[in-house]
């Protein structure tokens, strides 16, 4: 067997073994992390949280390296069973105290930097094209399209329900998307910057998506804000729940966001104002109407 | 040793101190406890409790990870669960970690500062007795119509006010709770001011006497601030003022500021004790100083200081202006500073030392490794933009757990292992020890570290079921808990089997042990040191 031959093989192999390791990292990258790491999600937001909190880890882990390494370094090279005499004059010393107080104040000023920056994105509320009003109530979300005259209600849909109660005897895993389908989702139109006002009516909730990145309380008496632009592409459902413990049935009250494409989105909101001018004829106080006829018949406020 | 005489020196001042017929040992029988002033037996009622609280806190953490075990609700309602997981932390924080912090003060302040007592022995007795009550109050409310508190333990309105008949009663002992705190506070400062004997200066004093006096003055200054939030709560329930109301013209939000500007001093007053302990243990089992003692106490004192002007990082989602999302994040940040400084202290100490590996050594050497895993979980939640995604999610129970687990209780049992020699005068088995080492230290990793994996991929918290994605990991975290869970009862089985028949222990115990508690024989003389310690046990026995 001659040499180039030999080296052909090799080379081969190291190709194969080298294809193979990439599709392990590749899939791992988009299976495996999957459950462990935060979703980078589809929205302007989600990916600069994403690309924030993977910048902080990587820092964490780093320094972690440095200083779980010279713990365990001294574990193992300072250990009395292995004869180590201890050097009792060793201290003090203001030179490493100043040092390991510095180095750590650099590290926190570039963590702060690109912290502020996203900040700044965050709070830029200008240019929206769509107002949301989200309120919370025990436990359901309310949202309310502004100027487009579109509201309903959206609650935990009835096979969820079922399976939820204590000894219903049903697999969750037999119900589809178990705790996390509704029976009203939320409509959104994709590539466009959309604005939530979030309010409650009686406790405090707080309305999450994570594939949007954001969270906010909705606080009785308060409005507070948060954009949301998802990628033009990224047309589908995405599901969050409330992240604020508000009583009993905090765990079920999900939120499920239907991203559509601007003209899917446009079809769907004519047919949903026809729909509630429907609904309103019947009853000149639509809005009370719509409530009523979409919450759950359980649901009287208070 | 020396103290065998000192009851005769001690009758010189009898006359002024007290009339206590019990002056030289304890009075029989149930009187020795009611009535108890000596330091020493307040200091082992307070253990005790925090103890059995600790069990009974750690039983409601096992009903939430049964519960949690798989998706689907198989054991209890959703309004109990809430209930668990707001009384395992009420129970677990004011009844077990707190508790146990005086009671060690209780027993080791005096000794090492070299006094005979703590300065205030009637506050001292009453400030243990209201804890009973406090206790027996709030575990009751789990009988009464409404069921206990189920908002969560930071008692957040409006949903606090929806209690029933608990909720009355839970505000009622978190004020005694806070009263018992602020007593005992004022006995461990007055303590450490007042009681040092001549030589043991205020910079040569141990650091786990620092973290106490640090740690007091937090009390102090916070627990009338939770008083007051809770009054509040009471007022708005009852008597029809509406601060937290917002169709009252109050402020929902206004209830969280006044919360946290207790609660985020709160978490310091659980772990500052600590940071005192390790700063013992690490040392002796060094067998070298500790380094950097002075920057220690330094940067004890700034996390204190530092730890009043940051509480709005527990509610970054409540909408605040950008001004003050960046304050809170930028003064979090700071906190990493002395905290690091503390962790590289220790290791420094570590550094060319002559290391062993007895039970103390083994749970302060897992602190200083799963308490740094805390403080990176800790930092990143500081990220406001990040926190947007971490908030009331697992990331975050696991974060506090990692610094409340691994931290503050793994710190009392090291404590508990390094000073009950002493305490007792017997040797415990350190084999058992080892065990209950090794299986607390592998089990509360495997509770702990998979919740960081559900919180990144979106469970929130306090939810009683959860959608299947997340089932794996919430069996993995409940197993680690029924195993950690059961580990904890070696904990009690080897403190009673020592002292019921351990082997006689030295005065010094350990071969690097160094401080005037070590140079009091094992056990102690009743009242610690009825004459001041000498020059020369000053000397060997002070910090540098």
């Amino acid at each position: 067997m001659s040499f180039h031959m030999k080296n052909a093989y090799a080379r081969r192999g190291l190709q194969a073994a080298f294809v193979s390791l990439f599709a392990l990292l590749a899939s791992a990258a988009h299976a495996d992390w999957g459950g462990l790491n935060m979703t980078e999600g589809v929205s302007i937001l989600s990916k600069e949280i994403y690309a924030l909190h993977m910048k902080i880890f990587y820092y964490c882990v780093a320094i972690g390296v440095v200083v779980f390494g010279v713990m365990i370094y001294s574990l193992i090279k300072f250990r009395k069973s292995q004869g180590a005499q201890a050097d009792t004059t060793l201290v003090h010393s203001t030179k490493v105290e100043i040092i390991w107080t510095v180095i750590p104040i650099l590290i926190l000023v570039a963590m702060a930097i690109p912290t502020a920056r996203s900040l700044i994105k965050i709070e830029d509320m200008g240019n929206v094209a769509l107002n949301i009003k989200v309120t919370g109530y025990q436990w359901k979300w309310e949202y309310e399209y502004l100027n487009e005259n579109v509201r309903f209600f959206s609650t935990l849909k009835r096979d969820s329900n079922h399976a939820r109660q204590l000894g219903s005897g049903i697999d969750p895993a037999t119900v589809p998307h178990y705790l996390l389908d509704v029976d009203n989702a939320l409509v959104i139109p994709a590539g466009t910057k959309i604005r939530f006002l979030l309010t409650a009516q009686d406790v405090i909730h707080a309305w999450w998506v994570p594939a949007f990145g954001m969270k906010k309380d909705a606080i009785p008496g308060y409005v507070n804000e948060i954009w949301v632009q998802v990628d033009a592409d990224k047309v589908g459902t995405y599901r969050g729940q409330c992240a604020e413990l508000c009583g009993q049935d905090h765990g079920f009250m999900p939120i499920v966001v239907e991203v559509k494409s601007p003209a899917d989105y446009d079809k769907w909101l004519r047919a949903k104002q026809e729909e509630q001018k429907v609904a309103g004829e019947v009853s000149p106080t639509a809005a009370v109407n719509t409530a009523v006829a979409s919450a759950a018949p359980a649901a009287v406020q208070q | 040793m020396a103290h065998e005489h000192t009851a005769d020196a001690h009758d010189t001042h009898a006359a002024h101190d007290d009339h206590d017929d019990h002056d030289h040992g304890p009075a029989h029988g149930w009187r020795r406890w009611v009535y108890a002033t000596n330091h020493k037996d307040i200091g082992t009622m307070y253990l005790i409790f925090a103890c059995v609280m600790f069990f009974v806190g750690g039983f409601m953490a096992m009903i939430i990870r049964a519960e949690l075990f798989q998706p689907g609700l198989q054991l209890v309602e959703p309004q109990f669960f809430n209930s668990m997981t707001t009384m395992h932390a009420l129970v677990m924080i004011f009844g077990a970690v707190m508790p146990a912090w005086t009671g060690l003060a209780n027993w080791m302040i005096p000794m090492q500062v070299g006094a005979p007592d703590m300065a205030l022995p009637r506050l001292n007795n009453f400030s243990f007795w209201i804890l009973p009550f406090a206790f027996t109050l709030l575990l009751s409310t789990l009988f009464v119509p409404g069921g206990s508190p189920a908002g969560g333990w930071t008692l957040y309105p409006p949903l606090s006010l929806q209690g029933g008949s608990g909720f009355p009663m839970a505000i009622f002992a978190i004020h005694l709770m806070g009263a018992s705190s602020i007593l005992g506070s004022i006995n461990v400062v007055v303590t450490i001011m007042n009681m040092r004997a001549p030589g043991v200066g205020l910079l040569n004093m141990p650091l786990f006497c620092w973290s106490w006096l640090i740690t007091a003055y937090l009390l102090i200054a916070t627990m009338p601030v939770l008083a007051g939030a809770v009054t509040m709560l009471l007022t708005d329930h009852f008597f029809a003022t509406s601060f937290f109301s917002a169709s009252g013209g109050g402020d929902p939000v206004m209830f969280q500021h006044i919360f946290w500007f207790f609660g985020h001093p709160e978490v310091y007053i659980l772990i500052l004790p600590a940071f005192g302990i390790i700063s013992e243990i690490v040392p002796t089992f060094s067998r070298k100083p500790l380094f950097g003692y002075d920057a220690m106490v330094y940067a004890t004192a700034a996390i204190a200081f530092l730890s009043f002007i940051v509480w709005a990082h527990h509610m970054f989602t409540v909408g605040m202006p950008l001004a003050g999302q960046l304050f809170f994040t930028l003064s979090t940040m700071l906190i990493s500073i002395p905290t690091g400084v503390k962790v590289f202290n220790w290791t420094a100490t570590m550094w060319k030392g002559s290391l062993s590996f007895e039970p103390p050594m083994l749970f302060a050497l897992a602190f200083l490794f799963l308490f740094t895993i805390g403080g990176f979980s800790g930092l990143m939640l500081a990220i406001v933009p990040a926190d947007f995604q971490y908030h009331d999610t697992y990331f975050v129970v696991a974060h506090f757990h990692y610094v409340l687990v691994p931290g503050a209780v793994f710190a009392i049992m090291a404590g508990t292992y390094y000073w009950l020699p002493k305490w007792s005068g017997k040797m415990y088995d350190m084999k058992l020890a080892t065990w209950h080492f090794w299986l607390s230290a592998i089990f509360v990793n495997v509770l702990f570290f998979p919740q960081h994996f559900l919180g990144l991929a979106g469970m929130p918290r306090r939810i009683p079921d959860y959608s299947v994605q997340f089932a794996d990991w919430n069996m993995v975290s409940s197993i680690g808990a029924f195993g950690f869970g059961l580990s904890q009862l070696l904990f009690p089985w080897i403190i009673w089997k020592c002292v019921k028949s351990g082997s006689p222990a030295t005065s010094h115990v350990w071969e690097g042990s160094h401080g005037l508690e070590w140079e009091l024989s094992s056990p102690p003389p009743y009242h610690s040191w009825t004459e001041h310690p000498s020059r020369e046990i000053i000397a060997r026995g002070v910090q540098h």
